[in-house]
This record gives C-alpha cells, structure tokens and sequence, in this order.
C-alpha cells in the first residue's frame, strides 16, 4: 500500500489515490458504528427482555417453524447477492440484474413474512406498547427489518443505475459496499435468531 | 394541518422570552437585509453554503459555535442572576419552569452546539493540511454533517420562541421525561435536536478516521503523525464507538414517548436505570471526545511557541491512547449513588482515577516542553498555561470524586457543576481558543490582534475562578444543582460572587469579539506573507500560504521527520519550486449538505409537532436526494497544471518580497 501511493503521488490524482478503496473503508468504518447501535439494542434486549409486566412472553408467541422459513429466505437471499457479485466481476450485465432481482425477491419475502408476524402478534394484544419485553422485542427485530427495507430500496436504485449505466466503476464500488450492508444484516440475523427467538423458546 | 401546534404555542406573554426572540429574529433580519442589499446571496451560496472544501465547512462550523455560544453563555449569565437573587423571601425573576428549560438548554448548547462544532471545525480547518492530503476523504458527507449540525442548533433556536424547551436537564432524566410527566414538546425538541446533531457527529467521526488512515502524505507514519493528528484520531475511535449508543437510546426514548413503548418508564417492564447507563455510556467518551483534540492543540501550541521538539512525544501519544480506551470504563461514576453493588462502583472508582495518570503524563510532557525553550508569550501560549494551571485544580477534584463514599457527599451538587466546568472550560475551550488564535492567521492571512487576545484571556481566566470557586465551597456547604430557589441564606453571598465571576466571563467574550473586529480592520498590520505564520511552525500546514490555495498542496509533499516542516527549515530543503506542476482533481460543490440539513430541520420540526404529512414528505425529500446525489459520479473537477503554476508563481513572488522585507529589517 505505502510503495503504490508513493508512486503515484507524482501523478495527477495523487490527491485519490483509491477511491474505490477509501469508501469501502469508510463505509465497513460505518457498519461498525452501525454494529455498536445494533449492540445498544440487543443490550436493551437483555436487561428488559424477561419484563413481560404479566403479558405474552417469548415462549407464548414465537413460531420457531415459521422463523426457520423466513429465516431461509434472508440466507438465500444472501447466497443469490453472492452469485450477483461474481456476475459483476465477470461483467455479465444482465446477470447482475437477474441476480438482485432474485435477491430482493428473497428480502421481499423475509419482510413480508416479519410484517405478517408483527401484525398478527399486534392483533393478539401483544404490540410493543404492552411491555417492557414487547417493546424491546419490536424494536430490535423491526430495526432489523429497517435496515433490510432500506437495503431493498438500494438494490432497485442499483438495479435502475445498472439498467441505464452498465457496470461503471463507480456502481461497481457501490455494489461492493451494497454486498457488505446486505451480509452485514445477514450475519445481525443470526444473533437475532438465536438471542432474541431461541433463547426465549428452550 | 399544524399538529398540535396553535398560536398560543408562541409565549408571547412571558417578556423576557420574548425579549430574546425580538433580538435574535431582529439581528438575523439585520443579516440577511444587508447580504440581500450588497446582492451577496449567489456568492455566499456558491462559495460558502454548498462548499465542500474543509476549510470553508471548517469557518463555517466555528462560525456556528460562535454563535451558539453566545446563547449558551446568555443562560449561564440568566442562571446565575437568578441564582444570585432568589433566595428567602425573594423568588427571583425567573419563574421555576423558565429556569429549568434554561439550564437544559445551557447544557444541550454548550456540548452539542458550541464544543463539537469547534472542535470538529477546528478538525476541518487544520486535519488535512496537517497530514498532508488535499481534502477530506468524503467531502459532499462533510458538508452534509455540517449541515445536519446546523438543523440541529436551529431547532433549538426555534424552540426558542415556538413552544418551549426540555426541563429535564441536558442529559434526561429518566422517568420525569416520559409523555406521562412531560407531554409538552420540550423533550421533544431536546431528544431531536441531539438526535440530528448525534449523526452529523458521527459521519465526521468517520469521514475523519478514514481521511487520516488512509490519506497521509507518503512517509508520514504513525508515529510520525503530529499529535493534534493523533488526538483527532482516537477521539474520531471515540466517536464512532459512543455516537450509535447516544443515538440508539434516544431512539428508544422516541418510541417510548410516540408509541407508548416501555424502555425508561417506572413500570410495565421498563428500567428507568438504563437510561443512565445508556446515556453515559455516550456521555463519559464524549467528554474525551471534547477534550482529547484540546489536548493536540495545546501540544502543537506549546512545541511551537518554546521553539522545541515536543517532549515525550511518543508518551503523548500512549498518553492518548490508554485515555481513549479508560474513556469507555469510567461511565458508571457519574451515578455512584444509583444503588449498584459495592464491587462495580470500587471497579469504576479506579478506573475513573486510573485516568487520572496518563492526563498527568500530558501535564508534565507539556511542562517539560517549556522547560528551557526559548517561550514567545503569544495569546495561543496564554491560553496555554491558563489551561495547565486551572485545569489542574478541576482534575483533583475530579480523583476525589472518583472515591465512591465521597461522591456519596456531593453527589449532584454544586461541587460537581465546579468539578466539570473545571475539565471543560479550561480543558476543552481554552484550547480551542488556543487552536483559534493560533490557526486564525493561516486561514485568513493576517493574525489576530494579541492585545484584545490576552484581554479576553484574562476575562475568561479571572471569570472563570471567580465563577467557579464558590460553587466548590457551596458544594460542601450542600447546595443541590438546578435549584431555582433556596431557603438557605448562607448561600447567597457565594453566589453573588459567582454571578460577578460570570459578568467578568462576559468581558472576556466582549473582548473576543472586538478582538476579531479590529483585527479584521488591521488586516494590513497583522498580515502574514510567508504562510509560517508565527515563524516558527513545525508541521506541514505551514508549509503552504496563507490563506491556503484550494487544492491546499500544489505537489504533495513526502515526509521523514515527525516535525517535517521544522526539519525542511533546518536542511534548508523549505520553500522551494517543485520542478514541475500537475493537474490537480478537486471535488465540486454540491447542493446537497444545505438541501438535505434544510429537509431534516422540516422533519424535525414536523416530529416535535406532530405534523405528520411534512415528515412524511421531508423523508422522502431526503432519501430522493440521497438516491439522486448517488448517481452522480463525476464529482470533481480539473484545475489545470498551467493554473496551479499560476498561483504558485504568485505565492512565490510574495514570498520573496516578505524574504526581502524581513532581511532589510
């Protein structure tokens, strides 16, 4: 690294030396942060997470079954981002397309399977208003589904700027970045899965 | 169509309040009357407004602590008038509730709007030239950071004439700022106005890790980075490791006061305690994050103006790093009294007194520095030795009160409100008037006048100890924080004398402010021709003009010594032509860091309010000009290697001439 931007500080954009490089930098410096509010959440989970005020508790309503379904279709989708990055670096456009479609197809299912999950627990009387466990519960996970959601709406602007643009350099990073965010809340899932649901269920 | 927001939100019948509101929309009128006359708005936007070159955004968020500061101190000075009145039979003129939304938005102001915009303007203004680089690693995120500072600080500054401020004090208290107990909007305005600024903070953090890891100039390693550098470094650490959890508690506190969740409340399963701990897990780094960048400055500052290498430079920089990491050990002591077990309080009682020893290590690597350096007794050196001498005396306090059965005694009183000012204002913003003083001249080209400068020191030293002391006495003596009436005659006096101390404060801010008007019209006088601006300069930003050209440097330069520029003096390798230039890439400016702050404070004021159709549509402006700014990636510009050797013949020729002048003398 200090060889390479030593030659190259007499060219002209010594100043950059690596753009592609700085902002995956940054951007996995963000995903750390964004780990520490993750962290602040699952905390919260431990310490009010057994306060059911009298209320529903985690073995009354979670559906273990059902989770391991929608807990598949984020892994897949995961795998189908995985497939999508090896099309890119071979440069296979419409490839790359298809393959974000399936992906976001996959999260859409996983979203769709959480709000299901939410709206019937809602409907039950156990909304996150009911306890200290309820709220701490639909925060952490619905802050998961956030990120996914927001993940969702990247991959349709990257699936918009692909379509138009082909793979530029710069898509290329961003979709380097985009495949760091979307395993990032892969890997949150799993201590979601396992501290949030099984723990309440053995 | 409103919320919950009517006329009658407006305090139209409380005058001081309104007093307040007057001036401060009569000043701004004032200001945007005569840009509008003089016709500056297509030059204040293009250039300043949606500039994403670091030194612009770096004056700009001075100029907004500046600013902020005076209606930071406007409260202290309002706090301690009432608090120098009312006692017996006298209620003082402020009415309780008044007082309480004061003292919060003194605090929220003085930390949130006053040091973190410093101290990250004063990261702007000075990181990349100190390292060498040409810019920030992310210049648009800069600007944008910059901006959601300034929703922020203008959400509280509507908050002050549209409903009305927390009354749970700058940190919230948790149950008492639950909708239940507090269902007015100062909570609100509070929780939000943090909030937006928390983030802006955060992707400073980040934008500045990742410019001083990945861009220093070739040879600059590690423990050749100069220690302002270093400072900057682990409070960035800092900040991106305590930011999240500040955010990521008031987020629950959103939820617990919009959905009626139950993070903080005293039933239903909440644990009022976490707030606490939560709160202070951000707020303890947060001091470091206030101070450590002080610190740098005082370092740079003493080193210069002793005309010696740093002494124990390489413990400086332990020094930092071993605070950096206690910083986040140590949170537990600002609630010794909150019921935990013996063993965690004796845990963070020593670790809260273990910090102690690398800041002695700085105090005594700072004094040996002076020790047998040839000292130029400039402002930036005042400030310096104002630092080492006051902040001393807050540190002590501050061991004594890592002893848990001390902290028992004067837990919450005014000993405590000494103790922290004590760290703050002579730790944190002495230096940053130290650094402002200091990098003035380098940013404008002239320097600032020195004798308004040690003016305005002397206020604010003499102020300070004369503010602060008694509050020490009037611990011991038992008197509670925040208390907007006492029975207690015996107080007052103390009191009355720290009402004085806060008035002598208040000439030292007048002294700062005339500082930078005469020294704006004796520009001439104080200019400085070489770019060295106080001659004896040892790190690389005075190795360029001053003020700076754009691109900050025309060849960027190669490093070998920890005092790089110092060393090219020394060999005589300084001002020299490079044999040829080159085209220079610079990023362009970019409307997005105003757009999006101006569609963030609509958010927040929304949020407050309950006015759910403009948050709405605010979140979808902002992620539409996310998504829009996202695709544009040619972003920069060419300044072309013909131009840069323009400006640099320029810079040579004036550099000759003050050669020439200096020889002459």
């Amino acid at each position: 690294m200090n060889n390479v931007s030593q030659n190259a500080v007499h060219t002209a954009d010594a100043e950059h030396p690596n753009h592609a490089e700085i902002r995956t930098f940054g951007f996995w410096i963000y995903l750390m942060s964004d780990l520490v509010l993750f962290s602040v959440l699952f905390a919260t989970y431990a310490v009010i997470g057994f306060n059911s005020a009298g209320g529903p508790t985690g073995k009354d309503l979670f559906d273990i079954p059902y989770l391991f379904v929608e807990t598949m279709f984020l892994l897949l989708s995961s795998v189908a981002f995985g497939f999508t990055m090896i099309a890119m670096h071979n440069n296979k456009k419409q490839r790359v397309i298809i393959g974000l479609i399936v992906t976001a197809l996959l999260g859409l299912g996983f979203i769709g399977m959480e709000i299901h999950e939410f709206v019937s627990m809602i409907g039950e009387g156990a909304g996150p208003d009911r306890s200290g466990f309820l709220s701490a519960f639909f925060t952490l996970v619905g802050t998961h589904g956030a990120h996914v959601t927001f993940g969702l709406i990247w991959i349709a602007t990257m699936i918009g700027q692909i379509a138009k643009s082909g793979i530029t350099e710069g898509i290329s990073s961003r979709m380097m970045r985009l495949s760091l965010f979307w395993h990032f809340l892969d890997i949150v899932w799993i201590g979601v899965f396992s501290f949030v649901y099984l723990l309440h269920v053995v | 169509m409103f919320g919950k927001l009517t006329l009658s939100d407006i305090p139209y019948n409380d005058p001081i309040i309104m007093g307040a509101v007057v001036s401060s929309t009569f000043l701004a009128l004032i200001i945007i009357g005569l840009i509008t006359y003089f016709k500056k708005w297509p030059y204040l936007w293009h250039e300043w407004l949606t500039s994403v070159d670091h030194k612009r955004i770096g004056v700009m968020y001075i100029i907004l602590a500046l600013v902020m500061m005076l209606r930071g101190f406007a409260d202290a000075i309002m706090m301690r008038g009432q608090q120098a009145m009312a006692a017996g039979p006298d209620p003082g003129y402020l009415t309780p509730h008044h007082y309480d939304q004061i003292f919060g938005s003194h605090g929220t102001i003085m930390i949130i709007f006053v040091a973190m915009p410093f101290v990250i303007g004063l990261m702007n203004l000075v990181i990349p030239h100190q390292i060498g680089a040409r810019d920030v690693a992310f210049p648009v995120l800069n600007s944008v950071s910059f901006w959601l500072t300034v929703a922020g600080a203008g959400l509280i500054m509507i908050s002050l004439g549209v409903g009305e401020f927390t009354n749970t004090g700058w940190f919230g208290i948790a149950p008492l700022f639950e909708k239940t107990y507090n269902p007015g909007v100062g909570v609100d305005y509070w929780m939000w106005a943090f909030q937006i600024a928390g983030v802006g903070s955060l992707l400073s953090g980040v934008n500045f890790l990742v410019t001083i890891v990945k861009m220093r100039a070739p040879g600059m390693t590690w423990m050749k980075m100069p220690l302002f550098t270093w400072t900057t470094l682990t409070t960035n650490v800092l900040m991106i490791l305590s930011f999240p959890v500040i955010t990521g508690a008031l987020f629950l506190l959103t939820l617990d006061r919009y959905l009626g969740m139950h993070f903080f409340t005293n039933g239903m399963g909440g644990n009022m305690m976490m707030w606490n701990n939560l709160f202070w897990m951000w707020g303890h780094p947060e001091v470091y994050i206030v101070v450590l960048p002080s610190f740098g400055i005082f370092s740079e500052v003493v080193a210069t103006f002793s005309r010696k290498k740093l002494f124990g430079y390489v413990s400086l920089v332990w020094a930092t790093a071993a605070i950096m990491i206690l910083s986040f050990t140590v949170w537990l002591h600002h609630f010794f009294t909150m019921g935990n077990d013996t063993n965690v309080n004796i845990f963070f009682g020593i670790a809260t007194m273990a910090i102690a020893i690398p800041t002695g290590v700085k105090v005594y690597d700072w004094l040996f520095t002076m020790y047998r350096g040839r000292i130029t007794f400039s402002t930036p050196m005042y400030w310096v030795l104002g630092f080492l001498t006051l902040f001393v005396i807050g540190g002590m306090t501050g061991v004594l009160m890592a002893i848990p059965p001390a902290d028992f005694v004067v837990h919450n009183s005014l000993f405590l409100i000494a103790h922290f000012h004590n760290m703050l204002i002579p730790g944190a913003l002495f230096g940053y008037f130290a650094g402002f003083a200091y990098w003035f001249p380098k940013v404008f080209g002239f320097r600032l006048d020195e004798k308004w400068g040690k003016r305005a020191f002397w206020g604010w030293a003499v102020g300070f100890f004369v503010a602060f002391m008694p509050l020490y006495v009037l611990g011991f003596m038992g008197m509670p924080r925040r208390m907007a009436h006492y029975d207690n005659m015996a107080w007052q006096p103390w009191l009355i004398v720290a009402a004085v101390g806060a008035l002598i404060v208040g000439a030292g801010i007048l002294s700062q402010l005339i500082q930078i008007y005469i020294s704006i019209r004796d520009r001439k006088k104080n200019v400085d021709l070489t770019g060295d601006s106080w001659e004896n300069g040892r790190t690389l930003e005075w190795m360029s003009s001053s003020p700076p050209p754009v691109y900050n440097f025309a060849v960027i330069p190669k490093v070998d010594e920890l005092d790089e520029w110092w060393a090219m003096k020394e060999n005589g390798t300084a001002y020299q032509r490079p044999a040829e230039y080159h085209d220079i890439h610079m990023p362009k400016n970019v409307a997005r860091g105003p757009i999006i702050g101006g569609l963030v404070l609509a958010f927040g004021f929304a949020m407050v309010w309950y006015i759910w159709w403009l948050a709405i549509a605010a979140m979808i402006g902002i992620i539409a000009t996310v998504i829009i700014g996202s695709s544009h990636d040619d972003e920069e510009y060419v300044i072309p290697a013909a131009e840069v050797k323009r400006i640099e013949d320029e810079r040579f020729e004036q550099l000759a001439a003050a050669m020439e002048e200096k020889k002459n003398n």
